[in-house]
C-alpha cells in the first residue's frame, strides 16, 4: 500500500520534472551582432517590435521587466543583473543622475531621438534631466480624474470634489506616496515638489479628513473597479484612460483645474553598460515612427513621438484630448523630481501617518 | 439514523470547505472564457486566449523554467528536510530547538527581505544571475516547509522499532528505509507538495534572484499587472489545474477498478 | 539514533543555513543596526514604538491570530474527519488541498476580489436571489477572509498528517474503558495531536504576520499592517535600514516559537 501511495505522486511529479526541463533547455546565445540587454516596464512595448529589432539589426534582445522603479532601482544599482537600457520614470530618472549611474547620451548615434521626439517633451524632460543629456522620452501622460458619468451629480472638474461627502466610499485614490501627495498638494495650491515641513503637514492633514470617504487605495486596480462600476471617480493615469473608455463608455476622463503632474518614462543608457553601442541602436530603432506607432497602439500611453503621431490611422485618437493635451492649456502642470533621502523619508513618514489613521 | 445523520453533517461540512476553496479557482476558469480583457465584465464567450497562449513563447518558456525550478528545488529541499529532521530527532533538545528557530526564518521574514539579503549574497559570492541562483534560493526557502511537515511524524515515530531492527542485525541504512521510511513518508510527501507549491508561487525572491531575461510564470504575471493581467494567464492557470486534476483522478481511479474486477 | 549520527546527518542542512538563512541574515542585522552613514544605532529597531509602527504591528497580530484561529476551528473537524476516510486516499487527499495553490497566489487573490465586490459575483446572485448583499470588501473581515483561504491548507495538512498517524486502537480501547467520544477527544486524540497543532499554527501565523499583498488588494491598502511597512520601506522609501530594523523586531516571534516548541517537546518525548 505504501508502495501504490509513492507510485501514485511519483507519476504526476515525474511528468512535470520532465517536461519542465525539456522546456527549460530551450535559450539560446547572442545574435550574430551581440546582444543588448533591456529592462522595461511589464508589458510595455509591442513583442513584435523586438523580434523586428531582432530580424533587421542581428542583435539579440534580452528583455526584461519590472513592476515599479523602486523595484528596478536596487537591482540595477547592485549590478545583479549588468543591463544596457533601462526605462525609468521622471524622478527616478534624476535619482539616478544624482548617483552618477546613467550614460551621457550621444544623439549623433540616435538620430531618430532628435528628429522625432518633439521639442515640447524634451522641455518638459529638463525639470528632472536639466541639460537633456541621459534621457530620451518614451511615454509620457498625466494623472488625471476618471469619473462615472452615470454615478455623479456634475461633471467633475478638479481635485476639490475628491473631497465632497457625497462621493463616500465611492472614490478610488493611488496607493502611491508621491500621486496620493500631488492630489492634496495641488488642492491647496503647493508644488509637488515641496519639502517644506509646513506645506506637507497641510496635505497629510488633507489626506486624512479624506481618507474617510476613499472606498481603497489602489494601483493597478484602478482600472479594472472603474470598469466594473466599482466607484464613481478614481485617480488614474491618462494613459489607462483610453482602454477603460473603450470598455466602458460611461466613463470620462479630466485634467483637474488645480494642475496637476504630467510623467514621463525615458529610455536610459547605464554608466556601465556592456553593450553601449547596441544600446544606441535599440534606442534609435524604438525612436522610429513606424516603430514608435505600434508600440503605442499596444499599450495606449502617449508617444512623444511626432512622426508615430502623423502616422496612428485613427483621427479620433490622433485628436484625442484624453491621449495628447495640449501642455499650454493647463496651467500648473509639473513633473516629479527627486527629492533626496531625506525628502523621500519625510514623505513616507507621512504617508504611514495617513494610512494608520 | 443518527450514524447517517453525522455523515450528512460530514458531507456538507466537507462541500463547504471545497466551495470556499475552490471558488475563485472557478472564477479564474470562467475569466479564461472571457472576450473581454478585464476581469471586471463579460464579454462574451471565446476560446481565442487559449489559441493565443500556446502561439505566446515568452509564457511557454516561463512555465518550462517554473516548472523546472518548481521540481529540482523541491526534490532538493525535500532531500536536505528529510535529512535534517532524522538528524535533529536524535539532538538535544535545546540545539533542536534553535536549529528549528533558524528553520523558520526564511518563512517569517517578510519575503522582500529575504530577497535582497540573498540577492546580496549572491552578489558577494560573484554568482552569475540566472536559473541557478534562483534555484539556490527556492532550495532555500522551500526547506521550512518540508521540516514542519515531516517533523509531526518524526515525534510519533516509535524509537523501539528502528531499534529492534537494528538488534535483528539491520544495517542503519536498511534499518532506516525499512522501518522509519515508511512512516514518515506521508509527511515527506506533503513537503514535497508544499515546496513545489510554494515554489510555483514565489515571485519576490524570484525576483530579486533572478538574471536579466530568466522569467517565471510568478515574474510574468506581476509585471503584466500594471497593464492589465492577460488572460492568457488565466488560461494557462485553468490548463495546469485541469490536467493536474485529471491525472490526480485517473490516478486514484485505476486501483479501484482493479478492486472491483 | 546516536547523537553523533545525527551530527553528521545534519551536516548538509546546518550548512545550508548557516550560508542561505544566516548569513542574509547577518546582513538584515547590519542594515538593521546601522543608519545611512554606517554608524551603529539602535533607532530602526527603536522605531517600532512609534504610533504607526506600534498600531501596524498590533493590527497585524490581532488580523493573523484572529486568522490563524478560524483556520484551526475549519480545519480541525476537517482533518479529522479526512483522517478517518480510507488510508488509500492519503496524497490525493493532500493534493486536493494544495491544488489551489497552483493558480498563482496573486491572481487567486485577485479573484476573491472580483466576488468580493460591491458589484461582484456573490452579490450578483444574492440579488438574484433576493438576498441582501454582503459588503465587506476593503474592510478587515475581506482581510481575514483572504488570510484565512490562502492559508487554510497550511492548518489542514500537519492536522490531518498528525491525527491520521494516531494509532485507532488507542482511541477503540478509551472507548472499551468505558471513556465517552467527548472525554476520549479531550483526552486521547487532542493529546496526541498537539505536534500538528503546532505545526499548523507556526504555517499560519507566521506568513499571516508579515503578508501584505492581501491587505492591500482586499482591504483596499486602507488598514496598514506591519508587512505593508516593511514593504513600503523597501519599496517605495528605499530606506533599507528600517524596514531591516523592523524585520529585527519580528525575530522576537521566531524566538517566542522556539520556546514555545522547546515547551511542547517536554510533552512531546513522553510520546516517542
Amino acid at each position: 500500500m505504501k508502495k501504490r501511495n509513492m507510485k501514485k505522486f511519483l507519476i504526476p511529479a515525474l511528468t512535470f520534472a520532465f517536461a519542465g526541463i525539456t522546456a527549460g533547455c530551450s535559450s539560446s546565445g547572442g545574435g550574430e551582432n551581440g546582444e543588448v540587454i533591456v529592462y522595461n516596464w511589464g508589458e510595455y512595448i509591442d513583442p513584435e517590435t523586438l523580434e523586428q529589432f531582432e530580424e533587421e539589426t542581428g542583435i539579440k534582445v534580452i528583455y526584461d521587466e519590472f513592476e515599479t522603479n523602486e523595484i528596478m532601482y536596487p537591482k540595477v544599482e547592485s549590478g545583479a543583473a549588468s543591463y544596457d537600457v533601462v526605462c525609468p520614470s521622471d524622478y527616478m530618472i534624476s535619482k539616478m543622475i544624482d548617483h552618477d549611474m546613467l550614460a551621457e547620451i550621444n544623439f549623433d548615434n540616435i538620430p531618430n531621438a532628435r528628429d522625432n521626439i518633439g521639442a515640447q517633451y524634451y522641455e518638459q524632460s529638463k525639470d528632472f534631466d536639466p541639460e537633456n543629456k541621459y534621457s530620451i522620452p518614451y511615454c509620457w501622460g498625466t494623472v488625471g480624474i476618471l469619473y462615472n458619468k452615470t454615478m455623479v451629480d456634475e461633471p467633475i472638474t478638479k481635485w476639490a470634489q475628491l473631497w465632497d461627502e457625497k462621493y463616500a466610499d465611492n472614490i478610488l485614490m493611488q496607493d502611491s506616496v508621491r500621486d496620493a501627495f500631488m492630489v492634496a498638494e495641488k488642492l491647496n495650491g503647493f508644488s509637488m515638489n515641496t519639502v517644506d515641513p509646513a506645506q506637507l503637514e497641510t496635505a497629510k492633514n488633507a489626506l486624512i479628513e479624506q481618507k474617510p470617504l476613499v472606498q481603497a487605495y489602489v494601483i493597478d486596480q484602478v482600472r479594472d473597479k472603474m470598469i466594473g462600476n466599482e466607484a464613481a471617480i478614481g485617480v488614474i493615469y491618462s494613459g489607462e484612460a483610453i482602454y477603460t473608455q473603450r470598455e466602458n463608455p460611461d466613463l470620462e476622463y479630466v485634467i483637474p483645474e488645480e494642475g496637476t503632474n504630467v510623467w514621463i518614462d525615458s529610455w536610459v543608457i547605464l554608466k556601465d553598460a556592456p553593450n553601449k553601442e547596441n544600446a544606441e541602436k535599440f534606442i534609435n530603432f524604438m525612436c522610429r515612427g513606424d516603430i514608435a506607432v505600434k508600440n503605442f497602439e499596444y499599450i495606449t500611453y502617449s508617444t512623444p513621438n511626432d512622426a508615430a503621431r502623423e502616422l496612428i490611422e485613427d483621427e479620433d485618437i490622433k485628436n484625442s484630448e484624453t491621449a495628447f493635451p495640449d501642455l499650454s492649456q493647463y496651467p500648473n502642470l509639473e513633473t516629479y523630481v527627486y527629492l533626496g533621502e531625506d525628502g523621500d523619508a519625510l514623505y513616507n513618514e507621512l504617508w504611514k501617518e495617513v494610512k494608520s489613521n | 439514523m443518527n450514524k447517517k445523520l453525522a455523515d450528512c453533517v460530514k458531507n456538507i461540512y466537507i462541500a463547504l470547505i471545497f466551495l470556499f476553496l475552490y471558488a475563485p479557482i472557478a472564477t479564474l476558469m470562467v475569466l479564461s472564457f472571457n472576450k473581454s480583457k478585464t476581469r471586471a465584465k463579460w464579454g462574451g464567450f471565446t476560446f481565442k486566449w487559449y489559441a493565443e497562449l500556446f502561439e505566446n513563447e515568452i509564457i511557454l518558456e516561463a512555465l518550462g523554467n517554473t516548472l523546472l525550478i518548481a521540481t529540482l528545488s523541491a526534490l532538493i529541499a525535500t532531500m536536505i528536510g528529510t535529512v535534517a529532521c532524522v538528524a535533529m530527532n536524535g539532538m538535544k533538545k535545546r540545539s533542536r530547538a534553535i536549529l528549528l528557530g533558524i528553520t523558520n526564518i526564511p518563512m517569517l521574514n517578510a519575503e522582500i527581505v529575504t530577497g535582497i539579503s540573498l540577492m546580496l549574497l549572491f552578489i558577494s559570492m560573484g554568482l552569475r544571475f540566472g536559473l541557478g541562483t534562483i534555484l539556490l534560493s527556492h532550495i532555500t526557502f522551500n526547506i521550512p516547509y518540508v521540516i514542519l511537515s515531516i517533523m509531526p511524524r518524526m515525534k510519533q515515530l516509535n524509537p523501539s522499532t528502528y531499534e529492534a531492527a537494528l538488534d535483528l542485525g539491520a544495517s542503519h541504512v536498511t534499518a532506516f528505509f525499512k522501518v522509519v521510511f515508511p512512516d514518515l513518508l506521508p509527511g515527506i510527501l506533503s513537503g514535497f507538495l508544499m515546496a513545489f507549491t510554494m515554489s510555483l508561487d514565489d515571485f519576490i525572491i524570484t525576483h530579486f534572484t533572478k538574471g536579466a531575461g530568466v522569467d517565471t510564470l510568478s515574474t510574468k504575471i506581476y509585471t503584466e499587472v500594471k497593464k492589465g493581467i492577460k488572460p492568457e494567464m488565466y488560461a494557462l492557470s485553468t490548463l495546469i489545474f485541469v490536467t493536474v486534476l485529471f491525472l490526480l483522478l485517473l490516478v486514484n481511479m485505476t486501483p479501484s477498478r482493479k478492486k472491483q474486477s | 539514533m546516536t547523537s553523533e549520527k545525527s551530527k553528521w546527518l545534519s551536516t548538509p542542512y546546518v550548512a545550508w543555513s548557516i550560508m542561505f538563512i544566516l548569513i542574509p541574515l547577518c546582513m538584515i542585522f547590519y542594515y538593521g543596526l546601522t543608519d545611512k552613514s554606517g554608524a551603529f544605532t539602535l533607532e530602526n529597531v527603536a522605531a517600532i514604538a512609534s504610533a504607526e509602527h506600534a498600531k501596524a504591528l498590533w493590527l497585524s497580530l490581532l488580523l493573523s491570530l484572529i486568522s490563524t484561529l478560524v483556520c484551526f476551528l475549519l480545519a480541525y473537524p476537517l482533518a479529522m474527519i479526512l483522517a478517518n476516510l480510507q488510508v488509500n486516499q492519503h496524497s490525493f487527499i493532500i493534493l486536493i488541498f494544495i491544488l489551489p495553490m497552483w493558480m498563482n497566489f496573486l491572481l487567486r487573490t485577485l479573484a476573491w476580489q472580483t466576488l468580493l465586490e460591491k458589484n461582484g459575483v456573490i452579490n450578483s446572485v444574492l440579488s438574484f436571489l433576493h438576498l441582501p448583499n454582503i459588503n465587506i470588501i476593503n474592510t478587515p473581515c475581506a482581510i481575514v477572509l483572504g488570510m484565512v483561504y490562502n492559508f487554510l491548507p497550511f492548518m489542514v495538512l500537519p492536522l490531518y498528517n498528525a491525527l491520521s498517524k494516531i494509532d485507532e486502537n488507542v482511541i477503540n480501547a478509551s472507548r472499551d474503558l468505558g471513556a465517552g467520544s467527548i472525554y476520549t477527544f479531550f483526552r486521547i486524540t487532542l493529546p496526541l495531536s498537539v505536534p500538528g497543532i503546532i505545526s499548523g499554527i507556526t504555517m499560519v501565523f507566521v506568513p499571516a504576520l508579515t503578508t501584505f499583498v492581501i491587505s492591500t488588494i482586499l482591504g483596499g491598502s486602507k488598514i496598514l499592517l506591519i508587512g505593508n511597512v516593511i514593504e513600503q520601506e523597501f519599496t517605495q522609501a528605499s530606506n533599507w535600514h528600517l524596514g531591516s530594523g523592523l524585520s529585527i523586531v519580528l525575530m522576537i516571534f521566531i524566538i517566542l516559537n522556539m520556546i514555545t516548541s522547546a515547551v511542547f517537546d517536554k510533552e512531546g518525548t513522553g510520546l516517542i
